[in-house]
């Protein structure tokens, strides 16, 4: 067993001069990376950290943008042997404020050592750091050690052990106390060797990503993969891909890239907003495999995505998918790339009602089920009922895991680690049943939405809401509705208020809109001001939100059909 | 400044993209970097834009610099109408 130090280390002696990634950046050219200038830039930053007088073991928060600085300081916090985590960057979206006491929240519960950004960026962290505090360093990208020649044997990275905690995944849940996933050397390499296994992984292979790195996804899948693989990697920010999808067709076909990862809404996104101008010349046969994954998976995305681009060589077995949580370091099942991900049609009322996947009866409502796969050979399932027994196949239950790539424990969270881990299975939450072997997953336990990949808790949302004045708290609710068309949930918020007056109501709408997306940065699709005693409660007053979500679908509906336009 | 561009993007994003019709956009109002259109339905603006009146937008123009109110942005449309 070896540590992500040694591995990468090894990987340079043998070939310092193969491209490790090619980063790209929409206003630059492309700019590949070796082998060997990526352990030369993480030594600087090691060398910095040194020098700043942070421990092997210490974490290591960084807070910079798709940048070389992100990678090479990933790395410098690797070689020395301290604990990097990776956040994301203040938004244009995003209030400042909120995004401050996010990070002193969590500063207060990861308790770094060290914080790396930005000279343009120094005050706003500073501004989160309290007397007292764990963080002794604020590392500018501007006050760097002299670029030298790697000596290695300084390096307290090298002799870290397989069981010490390499690094932090945070959970993108967007206010409060996040949970830090702490993955070990030992989990990383057994989720490597599985989910490497289960693809087939050669060292022909290309990854083309566009994720954020601060997600497992992106870091596990879109990053450490292919670096530790000796894979090459295309990488380009989510920034510019929001805005210009078709850089991943581009360079699909400029690299030869073989595999990516997209979350569901990416598969519509691509179909519906690239226009012919931007694909002239491309050639996506080298793609073996495009990897649904992060959301729910939808059959329908991969029939759009594969019409779409099937005339620039798209093959349809390269559409697969995989169940993945960063708490298992990355993937958990993962559907077999030699035949496209079995799609399964189950009765729809013996699903809701009984909680079973069965073959439909004639003539009754279906469901159109896509499978993610078979566990990796390292994974057990299970589907648990309410009691966490065991349940047979067909039943929807909450799945459960237990693995050799196990987190070690959420970061300072005993608590919530305890509360997750039941006799050495995880409880992931989600909501799924086993079919054949393979993975279906049908939903979740808690009423998270899940919007473009993000996990949104909706009381977050809801609270956002109560902070504008003329709504109360408790008289608003957040749900997420599926939109076929964008492949992802649409977040709704209903806020009861108690002015009848419309034009004050728009007020009320807008500043709902603007409070919540400044504080969470998720975009609301419809904002809907009601009166008074709109919103059905429990009868222990907790708000109801499925049956508010169906209330409001309801309205949504009859307004349709009286041909009036709804709001 | 011609206002025919901005009642359509007014429209536009009034109905398509806030779902709410009726809903009135001060043509100096932030769009962006108040929250109000989010990244995604930014491309889907453009691709308005572009269709509507057959001009080109750069995928690097899309942030809130060229395109964070409905005078900026009309003004954008204009001056490509003009060559």
């Amino acid at each position: 067993m070896t540590t992500l130090a040694e591995r990468l280390y090894a990987i340079q002696i043998k070939s310092p001069e193969r491209i490790a990634v090619y980063l790209q950046d929409s206003r630059k050219p492309d700019h590949p990376i070796t082998y060997r200038q990526l352990l030369r830039g993480g030594y600087v930053y090691a060398r910095t950290f040194l020098r700043k007088e942070i421990m092997p073991g210490e974490v290591i928060i960084l807070i910079l943008q798709h940048s070389e600085d992100l990678i090479y300081s990933f790395w410098g916090a690797i070689l020395m042997g301290a604990i990097p985590s990776i956040m994301p960057f203040l938004t244009e979206k995003l209030s400042p404020e909120r995004y401050r006491t996010d990070l002193a929240a969590l500063i207060s519960v990861t308790e770094p050592a060290a914080i790396v950004t930005y000279p343009e960026f120094e005050a706003e962290v500073r501004a989160a750091l309290k007397p007292g505090d764990s963080v002794r360093a604020v590392i500018r990208t501007d006050e760097l050690a002299p670029e030298s020649e790697p000596d290695i044997a300084i390096l307290p990275g090298l002799i870290r052990t397989p069981d010490d905690v390499a690094l932090l995944q945070h959970s993108s849940g967007t206010t409060g106390l996040q949970k830090g996933v702490a993955l070990s050397h030992r989990a990383i390499f057994n989720q490597l060797d599985a989910y490497g296994q289960a693809l087939a992984l050669n060292p022909e292979d290309v990854t083309v990503s566009w994720l954020p790195l601060y997600h497992d996804m992106g870091l596990i899948a879109g990053f450490l993969m292919p670096i530790l693989s000796g894979n090459s990697l295309v990488l380009n920010s989510p920034f510019d891909w929001v805005r210009a999808p078709h850089r991943l067709m581009q360079a699909v076909s400029q690299y030869k890239g073989t595999l990516s990862w997209l979350p569901n809404f990416a598969y519509n996104f691509c179909a519906q907003k690239i226009r012919d101008r931007y694909l002239e010349g491309v050639d996506l046969s080298s793609w073996r495999a495009v990897i649904n994954c992060s959301e729910p998976v939808h059959w329908e995305s991969h029939r759009i995505f594969y019409e779409r681009f099937r005339s620039y060589g798209l093959k349809l077995e390269a559409l697969q998918t995989s169940y993945a949580m960063a708490e298992n370091v990355f993937g958990v099942t993962q559907s077999d790339l030699s035949r496209p991900p079995k799609v399964e049609e189950i009765d729809r009322e013996m699903f809701m009602s009984d909680r079973k996947a069965c073959p439909p009866i004639d003539g009754h409502p279906i469901l159109k089920m896509m499978s993610s796969g078979r566990p990796l050979s390292n994974t057990q399932i299970r589907i648990l009922n309410e009691h966490t027994k065991a349940l047979p196949n067909g039943n929807v239950g909450e799945i459960a895991l237990k693995s050799d790539c196990m987190l070690t424990g959420y970061y300072h969270r005993p608590d919530a680690t305890e509360k997750a881990i039941i006799d050495g299975w995880f409880l992931t939450g989600d909501y799924g049943y086993i079919s054949n072997e393979e993975v279906f997953v049908s939903g979740r336990k808690k009423d998270m939405i899940i919007v473009g990949g993000r996990n949104v808790y909706p009381q977050d949302l809801e609270s956002l809401s109560y902070e504008v004045p003329g709504v109360h708290a408790g008289r608003s609710v957040a749900f997420g509705v599926f939109n076929p068309e964008t492949g992802t949930e649409d977040v709704v918020i209903v806020a009861e208020v108690d002015s009848a007056n419309e034009a004050e109501q728009q007020k009320i709408a807008d500043k709902i809109r603007e409070q919540v997306t400044k504080n969470s940065a998720i975009a609301l699709r419809h904002v809907k001001v009601v009166d008074p005693k709109w919103i059905l409660k429990t009868s222990s007053g907790k708000t109801a939100r499925t049956a508010n979500k169906e209330k409001f679908l309801n309205e949504l509906e009859n307004q349709k059909n009286s041909k009036k336009i709804p709001s | 400044m011609s206002d025919s561009i901005l009642i359509v993007l007014e429209q536009y994003i009034s109905s398509k993209i806030l779902k709410q019709p009726d809903r009135k956009i001060n043509p100096e109002e932030f769009l962006i970097s108040s929250g109000m259109i989010d990244s995604f339905s930014l491309v889907d603006l453009a691709l308005f834009v572009e269709d509507t009146f057959n001009v080109r937008i750069e995928d690097a123009e899309l942030n809130a610099q060229t395109f964070n109110s409905l005078n900026q942005l009309a003004a954008l449309i204009e001056s490509r109408l003009e060559k």
